[in-house]
């Protein structure tokens, strides 16, 4: 089994998003966040992730989707950056799926805003899509 | 070729200690060599000099470095000569064997980063040396030893014109047999000799600084588990846990301040470069200056003396430069040819105190104003209405050089601003006093460590923020909302005992949403630069040590907050960076300058000879006084945390068990005594006491008073007559006569008469703190 094709998968606002294992450093509940004055939206705030301190970065104002219903709260998914880890924050938790390397297509013409720059390309899974999410791009808020 | 270049990576291990070795060997020669020049008869400097490069020679040899080698070989040459007695030592020499040692330095840079030895052209200083060396020859005739001087120019001219390291290495090998042989054994003889005068520690070894770094960043963690481990365990009844908990907490504060220990050095390590420093600027400007040091051993963390390095430097070469006159105008002005420049470093309210202090032509204020309004600094009219004071601070003014002339060594219009921006970007300040004809003294403050720092823990719209300590002047609570608080064009002030503070409300400043719910106001004050202003929050919570973590690069751009922190709780708190708040709020702006200018101006000259004095009663409505310099920070307990070991009061304080002094005791009141029974009932009563902290040989004593009065900035004529022990003099403060604690003799006195029990007590925890660490490398 070849760990390239392999996918922690998540969903936010009903899409099912997917970045490389490798790249994942671990997927956590929802951790209490400190809110940072005066950052871009895009900031979830800070998290303690035992004594290291992780930026959080809020997924659906990245890709320029609606705000979570206030209630529901967000998941941890820490990736691995070059300048340390960050975490995405995701409504849900998939599985961890193997792709046939074939069913690649780049973005669809119809993905439109900011999401589109983010995204790498798109697997046809059976029944459903996964986007590959570039996760240096998508950590990148300045 | 490739054979060669696979041994080298194999050997890099090997050069990396070669490198290691050779600068701390060449931080020595430097000093060695000024040393000798004001002592020739100094014959163990020679020796170890001699060895110092020997060895460089030698081990280069080895490594294959040719050019070094050859280089390092004249200079041994030269040496050897010196060291014998047959050649006397002299300026020249001592320049020319100055050029070697950079020269050999700059190779050894250029091994380190590039893996060759550069193309540097030496061809010239081993001319020199060679004939330095022929030159005491020829004077001496009777010296038979043959010179094999033209060997190694030749040599040497042949490395600078070879290209590839393979020929370097072969033309390094041929000056093997040409080396005269009695050097190793005079080396042998030289270490002999030496070993005897030159003592290195033996009880030290060198450990990466990475791996400090990674201990520091582990033991912040272990504070923080510790903390919370603390909070859970204090809602539990089991006495076993209890007591783990309480060991946990001991072993790790001790643990913290050990590891914190090894990345401190004694400034004298960053000092030892400046001797070197000042001899080449004062023969550069034809000065004399003499250097004294003064607290060499004063620790600094690591990062800071690399911070502070390039400043200290450069204010060094200024004061020669700029500030000590040449020898004739020296003594026109009555004054020794020889110019004295003073460093002095201390510990001072848990900072460094660094000072350059110069005996040279000082600063001139009129000279400063005309220099910058001739360069647009400042206007005419506004030069006209500054304070000598003022004036003279703007030589940090960004753009400003007070050379009459471009020199070589300074005046290029970078200068003062550098520094002073660099020493406060580590959190420190700069501050400058001179008198025209007498001197100039700089005055460097920076924190001891950037690692963990001691904050104030506010609450701003719900949430924590941490106020780095150095920054923090004063607290200032207003009972009532906005009571006191004018407006001026929408921008509250407060007055603060005359003086207007500039207020931002931190809720607003951050753009928090939950509006205070607390009734009055709690008004920090703070410093940012020259300035002052007052930030206004909801609640005030406590100080903490904070172990400080860097943002993250999504958040680097945030000017206000300088890093973040874990709270006890495992909450982040975020760390607000006092000068980006300043400016981001215009603080500093024109309007707030003027006002600040204008306090300047009513202040007057006699600032320089204010003091800042911190004002409490005893009993009986005693006005008593102490610098506030002395205090290191002034706490609250509860009395029924008050306990007695021995005869002596302590409390726990940060981990450690701190003596207490009542102060109406110790200054031998007889009637105090009497009075302590009758208080008791009172001091119940105020379930708090107030003490003020004072640090005495690095442990904290704590000094009891009944109440603390105000904090004042005031000059004062001090009566020194008719005093009685343990204070130094009286003084009229705010109407009411206040005498002046000695607070040095108070605590020297109560220690020595402290129960004995009390006193191990207190020195044990300092002993195993002073335990010998291993010194970064």
């Amino acid at each position: 089994m070849n760990d390239n094709n392999q996918y922690c998968t998540f969903l936010v606002d009903g899409l099912l998003f997917g970045v490389g294992v490798k790249v994942v450093q671990e997927v956590i509940r929802y951790q209490q966040m400190t809110m940072v004055p005066l950052a871009p939206r895009e900031i979830g705030g800070l998290i303690n992730l035992r004594g290291q301190i992780v930026t959080a970065v809020e997924l659906r104002r990245r890709l320029g989707l609606p705000d979570r219903a206030d209630a529901a709260k967000p998941m941890n998914v820490v990736v691995r950056t070059e300048e340390g880890a960050v975490s995405l924050l995701v409504d849900e938790i998939g599985e961890v799926v193997s792709i046939d390397p074939s069913t690649f297509e780049p973005p669809p013409e119809t993905l439109t805003g900011a999401a589109r720059a983010l995204i790498d390309g798109v697997y046809k899974l059976k029944g459903r899509l996964l986007l590959v999410l570039n996760t240096d791009k998508a950590v990148n808020v300045c | 070729m490739r054979e060669r270049e696979r041994e080298e990576m194999d050997d890099f291990d090997l050069v990396k200690e070669f490198l290691v070795e050779s600068y701390e060997n060449l931080d020595r020669l430097d000093q060695d060599f000024i040393a000798l020049e004001i002592d020739p008869t100094a014959t163990e400097k020679l020796a170890s000099i001699f060895r110092t490069i020997h060895t460089i020679k030698g081990t280069c040899g080895c490594l294959g470095f040719g050019k070094l080698e050859s280089v390092a070989h004249v200079g041994e040459n030269l040496l050897s000569r010196l060291r014998d007695g047959t050649l006397g030592i002299n300026t020249e020499i001592t320049t020319a064997l100055l050029k070697l040692v950079d020269a050999i330095r700059e190779i050894l840079h250029s091994i380190e980063s590039a893996q060759t030895e550069g193309n540097g052209d030496y061809s010239a200083l081993c001319a020199t040396l060679v004939r330095l060396n022929q030159a005491g020859t020829a004077a001496e005739a009777d010296h038979a030893a043959p010179v094999p001087a033209a060997e190694p120019i030749a040599v040497s001219m042949a490395v600078m014109e070879a290209p590839a390291a393979v020929e370097v290495h072969a033309v390094a090998e041929a000056a093997h047999p040409a080396e005269d042989d009695h050097a190793p054994k005079a080396a042998e003889n030289a270490e002999k000799k030496a070993s005897s005068g030159d003592s290195v520690a033996g009880n030290a070894i060198r450990v990466d600084v990475e791996l400090l770094d990674k201990l520091m960043t582990l033991v912040g963690e272990l504070v923080l588990a510790r903390n919370q481990v603390l909070q859970h365990t204090a809602a539990q009844q089991e006495p076993a846990l209890q007591r783990t908990a309480q060991r946990l907490n001991l072993i790790t504060t001790e643990l913290q301040e050990g590891v914190m220990k090894t990345r401190m050095q004694p400034i004298g390590n960053l000092w030892n470069k400046f001797p070197r420093v000042v001899r080449d600027v004062a023969n550069a400007c034809g000065k004399k200056v003499r250097l004294e040091m003064d607290g060499r051993e004063t620790e600094l963390d690591k990062t800071i003396i690399e911070a502070i390095k390039d400043p200290l430097t450069h204010v060094i070469r200024n004061s020669v430069d700029h500030g000590v006159e040449a020898p004739e105008k020296r003594r026109a002005a009555g004054k020794p040819e020889e110019g004295c420049l003073l460093m002095r470093a201390f510990h001072e309210g848990g900072q460094v105190n660094i000072e350059i202090i110069d005996d040279g032509k000082g600063i001139d204020p009129a000279i400063i104003k005309r220099k910058a309004v001739e360069k647009g600094l400042i206007t005419a009219d506004q030069a006209a209405r500054m304070s000598e004071r003022e004036a003279v601070h703007l030589v940090f003014a960004p753009g400003f050089s007070t050379a009459e002339k471009i020199t070589n060594v300074s005046g290029r219009g970078v200068g003062m601003d550098v520094v002073k921006t660099n020493i406060e970007k580590i959190g420190g300040t700069v501050d400058i006093q001179s008198r025209v004809g007498e001197g100039t003294t700089l005055r460097i403050k920076i924190p001891l460590t950037l690692a963990i720092i001691p904050a104030l823990i506010v609450t701003s719209g719900g949430e924590r923020f941490a106020i780095p300590q150095v920054s923090l002047l004063e607290l200032v609570r207003l009972e009532e909302k906005e009571a006191g608080i004018e407006l001026i064009n929408g921008t509250p002030l407060y007055r603060l005992r005359g003086n207007l503070l500039p207020l931002l409300y931190l809720n607003r400043q951050l753009k928090l949403t939950n509006a205070s719910k607390a009734s009055g106001e709690n008004i920090v004050v703070l410093r940012a630069g020259e300035r002052q202003f007052g930030l206004v929050v909801d609640q005030i919570n406590d100080t903490e040590e904070i172990v400080v973590k860097p943002l993250g690069k999504q958040l680097k751009s945030q000017a206000v907050f300088a890093g973040t922190t874990i709270m006890g709780d495992g909450g982040v708190a975020l760390i607000l960076d006092v000068l980006g708040i300043a400016q981001s709020a215009n603080v500093m702006s024109q309007h707030t300058d003027a006002n600040a200018r204008t306090a300047v101006h009513q202040n007057g000259a006699a600032s320089a000879d204010k003091r800042t004095l911190l004002l409490f009663r005893l009993r009986d409505e005693e006005r008593m006084a102490v610098p506030l310099s002395a205090v290191a920070r002034l706490e609250e307990f509860d009395r029924a945390k008050i306990e007695h070991a021995g005869n002596q009061f302590v409390v726990q304080y940060r981990g450690k068990i701190m003596p207490l002094i009542n102060l109406s005791e110790v200054l031998g009141d007889r009637r105090a005594k009497a009075r302590m029974s009758r208080r008791k009932k009172t001091e119940s009563a105020a379930a708090k006491a107030q003490v003020v902290v004072y640090t005495h040989q690095g442990q904290n004593v704590g000094l009891l008073v009944e109440w603390i009065v105000d904090v004042i900035d005031e000059q004062i004529d001090v009566e020194t007559s008719g005093v009685r022990p343990g204070v130094l003099g009286t003084a009229i403060i705010k109407g009411n006569v206040t005498e002046l604690l000695d607070v040095s003799a108070i605590v020297q006195k109560a220690l020595d008469t402290m129960g004995p029990r009390a006193a191990a007590a207190c020195e044990l925890s300092d002993d195993l703190l002073s335990e010998p660490v291993a010194r970064a490398a």
